[in-house]
């Protein structure tokens, strides 16, 4: 069934785009400001159009906008990496280029799917997502090779997130195609990516689990949905 | 309007230079950074166009307050790239200031060591979605009536940063509208909170374009050098004209008693802001003044090593770049 992965995809665009919008006015200069704003628009806009697909092959009446609002957390599809909070800079650009790595090579899977529809959002999304992972490496070598100070904190970046990375390879028949095989470019993409970083990629394979299948979210998505769905939840009657 | 209470500088330049420059701005020629000005020319620009980028940035910070609470996809992607645009319109002002000779990161402590001013509206909060409403209406309403005869401003880089600005903000007021006329139109709580807003930034609103002309001592020298384009009163009076008619169509009061239409003028007769509150907000003794200029000073202190890091790297790859030559 194919809305189960429509929705696995929509919800890590939409909690990775609230993430990110988190930093407005907040960032470490105004180019990086913009920067994070225009990922956090294309994210949303992707939202826009696979919860859509979602709502509408499901046809219980249910909009992109009552999936994304009047969802609660255990009902949420996303991985666990998305919904890690922004802590510093480094931790919010580890997190960008460890998603955007595997997204890219996911929505570039997609763009062949049987289904045209599926296809054709990922095709869109493909272009996002090359400019995404263009500048998040950029951005990993340039912290990770800067200073003493940069270098740590991107290490730890890494250290802290890397158990997060290996619930993108795992797959059921939910996902829109098997993650599993992503693996290999995964791994050959950020190795390079962390040489030219002088970062070292950690050695353990464990992965937690729990966010793609909503059997155990982190603390930290329910405060997001708070946030997010204050006013559709406070005034369900209202139209905005 | 982002600049406000722009003090103009006395300059004290060869009087034939001052004369031969004035003839010039007489006759239209748009002055370019390479191009002879007076001392004062070139500091009141540095002040006027470094206060309007910092509002710019600052005034992130009130929306940014509701990004995160957008109630529907749409909405939160307009306001994400409504805020982009400011960002980036930060971004234009702060390199048409550098052509004068002031880095970003001068102007930048300036403004966190409390040298330069942002404008007072961003002073204060932001409390409900519809004040999401307001400020695109409102705010960004009087933002363009300044903003346009700006474009013919004397100085180059300042006037063609204006053109570009001017095209997003229209449409920065037109989503502001929309979001009042959703509200106005909504339920009771969404009217209640379009009308709580405009009553809270009506008066921040008119303060927006500085006390009267009367009372300003420096608007004289800025008109002359065709820095200012209108007079305080003049953009008020014309700002009140547009709004009324629009929140009479949204249903809403404006929140004056004494307001009346003066056949005589051609133009409304209205109550003024509370000046004494306008000149507290300058001093710091806004509403979220300390808010904003912690944020702003947080987001500063956090960003060095990021900062400090992109030259590192960038320096390693120029000499890396040198010795493989």
């Amino acid at each position: 069934m194919s809305v189960a992965g429509l929705i696995r995809m929509g919800d890590n665009t939409l909690v990775l785009g609230q993430r990110l919008s988190e930093w407005c006015g907040h960032a470490p200069a105004l180019e990086e400001d913009i920067a994070l704003a225009n990922m956090a628009l294309d994210l949303i806009g992707q939202t826009q159009l696979w919860l859509g697909l979602a709502a509408e092959r499901e046809g219980a009446g249910r909009t992109a906008d009552t999936l994304a609002y009047h969802r609660d957390a255990w009902d949420f599809r996303n991985l666990l990496l998305v919904e890690q909070p922004n802590r510093d800079f480094g931790v919010t650009m580890m997190r960008q280029f460890l998603f955007d790595t595997w997204h890219l090579d996911a929505l570039t899977a997609l763009t062949e799917h049987d289904d045209a529809e599926i296809a054709a959002i990922a095709q869109k999304s493909v272009k996002e997502a090359t400019y995404h992972r263009e500048r998040s490496s950029d951005t990993v070598i340039a912290l990770g090779d800067g200073t003493e100070e940069s270098h740590t904190r991107m290490q730890a970046a890494l250290d802290r997130l890397w158990p997060y990375v290996g619930e993108m390879f795992s797959t059921d028949t939910d996902d829109l195609i098997d993650m599993s095989g992503l693996r290999p470019a995964f791994y050959a993409y950020t190795d390079t990516v962390f040489a030219e970083a002088t970062l070292t990629r950690p050695n353990t394979d464990f992965a937690h689990l729990g966010g793609k299948t909503g059997a155990r979210h982190t603390e930290h998505l329910g405060h997001m949905l708070a946030t997010m769905q204050v006013l559709p939840r406070n005034y369900p009657d209202a139209t905005w | 309007m982002y600049a406000q209470m722009i003090k103009s500088e006395a300059t004290q330049d060869d009087p034939e230079k001052l004369a031969a420059f004035q003839a010039r701005i007489d006759a239209g020629d748009k002055i370019e950074p390479k191009d002879w000005m007076p001392a004062g020319y070139r500091k009141t620009l540095i002040r006027q166009i470094g206060q309007h980028a910092h509002s710019e940035i600052v005034g992130q910070l009130p929306e940014g307050n509701w990004i995160t609470r957008a109630p529907t996809l749409e909405r939160k992607a307009i306001l994400l790239a409504k805020v982009q645009d400011e960002a980036g319109h930060g971004l234009y002002l702060y390199c048409a200031a550098e052509t004068l000779g002031v880095s970003r990161d001068e102007l930048t402590e300036m403004l966190l060591d409390g040298r330069m001013k942002y404008s007072s509206i961003f002073a204060y909060p932001t409390l409900t979605w519809a004040d999401m409403g307001a400020v695109g209406w409102l705010v960004d309403g009087a933002a363009i009536m300044n903003q346009v005869p700006l474009q013919r401003t004397s100085y180059g880089p300042y006037a063609r940063s204006m053109v570009r600005i001017c095209k997003e903000e229209s449409f920065h007021q037109r989503q502001g509208f929309d979001i009042m006329m959703k509200m106005a139109n909504g339920t009771e709580a969404q009217k209640r909170m379009a009308q709580d807003a405009l009553n809270r930034f009506w008066y921040p609103s008119l303060m927006m374009f500085g006390p009267s002309d009367a009372e300003s001592v420096h608007s004289e020298q800025s008109m002359r050098w065709k820095i200012k384009m209108n007079g305080n009163d003049e953009l008020r009076q014309k700002f009140v004209d547009q709004t009324v008619p629009q929140a009479e169509y949204l249903g809403l009061t404006i929140p004056d008693e004494t307001l009346v239409w003066n056949e005589e003028k051609g133009g409304y007769d209205f109550a003024q802001p509370d000046w004494s509150e306008f000149f507290d907000v300058l001093k710091g003794n806004g509403p979220c003044s300390v808010e904003r200029i912690e944020a702003r000073q947080k987001a500063w202190d956090d960003g060095a090593w990021v900062r400090e890091a992109r030259l590192a790297h960038a320096a390693k790859k120029q000499a890396a770049k040198v010795a493989a030559e």
